[in-house]
């Protein structure tokens, strides 16, 4: 992903005067995903994520940048080819109740790619497999037949999981596949995404706000903030020594599980707002709120720059 | 009562949760059904359902007499018997069961006119709602879905047509065709259809930004197949609603249109002509009203009736809801 920019018009030019604004949603955004291995994507509501992800899978249509799947460009992939490509790439939702369709049993559900993508020709000749991939996702056989209301938030999101991995593809995108989900369940869906991930080789772009469960299954995380990534790099660096002031922050909202230490903690707790995407400013977006800010970081826009081998930041102050 | 029946409901789940346990399942689960099973399935929802299954039995007879009217009907129902004329119903004063419902001004069985009435009454309610339906939900799915031009293209046709006198197209119509039933079904059609188009395209609408319907694109559906499949079931409950209030519409209204000379032709035989035609003595002979008019009401009645069957059928949630409780009953009861 290269230069990925983003930008949604709003309001409908009008008749006279074609006034036009646009939501500057995603702005220059780069990074790469590399084999088997798991992305975390992290940053407040409105930062962006979800619609990378959405890009990604060529769900929205970018203003400018390319988008490379296996080296391959895809931006402009549309129709058949398109089509083609989503054998190797799925989505597992954030809304396990919304993302099923309620009129369909499970069997049907799971079945439904694999007949789409003539792999097989009815629901029936598709049971055995369905049945299989339904076991591998943790549940039992009798499920197939039930349809989607009998089940609880977790076990839907592994029939979810389970349609998605039917194609097995090589690429998925979790966006945010836990955070509607109850804290005793995040575990086990956390777990089995993993457990898929050694079992089939799958790379995982993990998009979630909850920055525990980022750190539990990613090798590398990203940081948004209005739409930019201002920070990237392994996990235990970012997790250890962030850089950016945004990042830092972020990090020290997380609860320590002991009190004694929790209470001793120094959390950084930032004042202001995003700043507004439709008008976004001209130097650090994240500079009204940065305990850190120079003069410098209003004019100019400070870009990802490599601070160690594995490590970018965008910060002109550190 | 109600609440021995939720705690079946309750029980329902919990059984079905037991993983594994398939033995139990056996009655209950829906293992791979066969078409006749899953038919006989629907028939024993049906018989449960007791109001749809007496619309249902209504229905059957309404139709089973119009096809066979012939040898159903007692009288020939344009022979006229000016002795008998303005006869009463068979248990009002002066009525005799050589006509059960009595006869009109003409001396008529109004029984006979009825049965063989129904045949254009059913038809055109039928043909109407087939011909106006099919066109409307397809323009409508289609605006709903597509978006942009054919949208606009679709809705202002709708705009138009709603701004046109529909009196206006069945006069002009019935002035160039003459008047017939299939004057009546045209103009009945071009009059009905737009309602069909609005309410699904607002479903479509609202439906389409569903996280299924995003799914089932990501998942690589092509359009048509999102279209058909998640979108237009979504359709059912509020197109069988609307359809009953249509029917309801289309019988009353090609009773207007006949009445006015513009529908079929006023020798032809149908309820909307009888009521109409009998308006005019409805002070000394109200069955002339009353019958077909009562008629219309029952249809309309057992068509609801049947429609509100089909709209719990048609939705897993609600069907498991209110038969689940009777299979486990039975399954109990089978199995000791």
């Amino acid at each position: 992903m290269d230069h990925l920019t983003i930008h949604f018009p709003v309001g409908r030019s009008r008749l006279l005067g074609r006034q036009q604004q646009v939501v500057h949603a995603v702005e220059d955004v780069s990074f790469s995903i590399n084999r088997g291995e798991t992305l975390g994507l992290a940053g407040e509501s409105g930062s962006g994520k979800t619609t990378t992800g959405r890009a990604i899978l060529r769900r929205i249509d970018p203003k400018r940048g390319t988008i490379r799947f296996r080296g391959r460009d895809i931006t402009q992939s549309s129709g058949q080819a398109l089509r083609h490509l989503r054998r190797h790439m799925q989505l597992v939702f954030q809304d396990p109740y919304a993302s099923l369709n309620p009129r369909m049993n499970v069997l049907d559900l799971v079945a439904e790619p694999l007949i789409v993508h003539g792999i097989y020709n009815s629901t029936d000749d598709a049971r055995e497999y369905v049945l299989e991939l339904l076991e591998q996702c943790g549940l039992s056989a009798d499920t197939a037949d039930r349809f989607p209301h009998a089940f609880s938030g977790g076990q839907r999101q592994r029939i979810g999981i389970a349609r998605a991995i039917g194609l097995r593809p090589e690429f998925i995108v979790a966006d945010e596949p836990v955070s509607a989900l109850d804290v005793s369940i995040r575990a086990q869906v956390v777990n089995l995404l993993q457990d898929l991930q050694d079992e089939l080789g799958i790379t995982y772009l993990f998009i979630a706000h909850d920055l525990s469960v980022v750190r539990h299954i990613s090798n590398r995380v990203a940081i948004m903030y209005a739409g930019q990534i201002v920070e990237i790099a392994d996990r235990d660096t970012i997790y250890e020594r962030p850089l950016h002031p945004y990042t830092e922050a972020l990090l020290s909202s997380i609860p320590v599980p002991n009190p004694q230490l929790q209470r001793d903690r120094r959390r950084i707790v930032l004042s202001g707002e995003i700043p507004d995407t439709l008008e976004p400013p001209s130097g650090c977006r994240f500079a009204s709120r940065c305990p850190l800010v120079e003069e410098r970081c209003h004019v100019e826009m400070p870009s990802l720059s490599p601070r160690s081998e594995t490590h970018d930041a965008a910060c002109w102050v550190r | 009562m109600t609440l021995g029946r939720n705690d079946e409901g309750v029980d329902l789940h919990d059984v079905n949760s037991l993983s594994g346990d398939e033995q139990t399942l056996a009655g209950i689960s829906r293992h791979g059904r066969t078409r006749t099973a899953k038919a006989k399935e629907l028939l024993v929802e049906l018989w449960h359902d007791r109001a749809g299954f007496i619309g249902v039995c209504f229905l059957s007879m309404l139709v089973i007499t119009a096809v066979f009217a012939p040898l159903v009907a007692p009288h020939n129902p344009r022979q006229q018997d000016l002795v008998n004329r303005l006869q009463p119903p068979v248990w009002s004063d002066g009525g005799d069961w050589s006509f059960p419902l009595g006869t009109d001004g003409l001396g008529r069985d109004v029984l006979s006119r009825l049965i063989f009435g129904s045949r254009v009454s059913i038809f055109v309610g039928l043909a109407v709602l087939a011909i106006a339906g099919l066109v409307g939900v397809i323009l409508g799915v289609l605006a709903g879905y597509r978006g942009g031009f054919t949208d606009r293209f679709i809705m202002r046709l709708v705009d138009t047509q709603v701004a046109f006198p529909g009196l206006l197209i069945a006069i002009l119509l019935a002035a160039m065709i003459g008047p017939s039933v299939r004057t009546v079904v045209i103009v009945l059609s071009i009059n009905g259809w737009m309602i069909y188009a609005r309410m699904a395209r607002g479903v479509v609408l609202s439906v389409k930004e569903t996280d299924y319907v995003e799914a089932a694109e990501i998942i690589g559906c092509k359009p048509n197949r999102v279209m058909w499949r998640h979108i237009f079931p979504n359709l059912a409950a509020p197109l069988t609603t609307l359809a009953v209030l249509e029917f309801a519409r289309i019988v009353l209204a090609e009773a207007a249109l006949s009445f006015l000379g513009v529908g079929v032709k006023r020798t032809d035989l149908s309820w909307g002509l009888d009521v109409a035609s009998g308006q005019e003595q409805i002070f000394n002979s109200w069955w002339l009203v009353v019958m077909p008019g009562v008629l219309i009401s029952l249809t309309v009645l057992s068509v609801s009736l049947v429609a509100s069957w089909l709209r719990v059928v048609a939705d897993p949630q609600e069907r498991e809801k209110k038969y689940g409780a009777t299979q486990i009953r039975r399954h109990i009861k089978d199995n000791g």
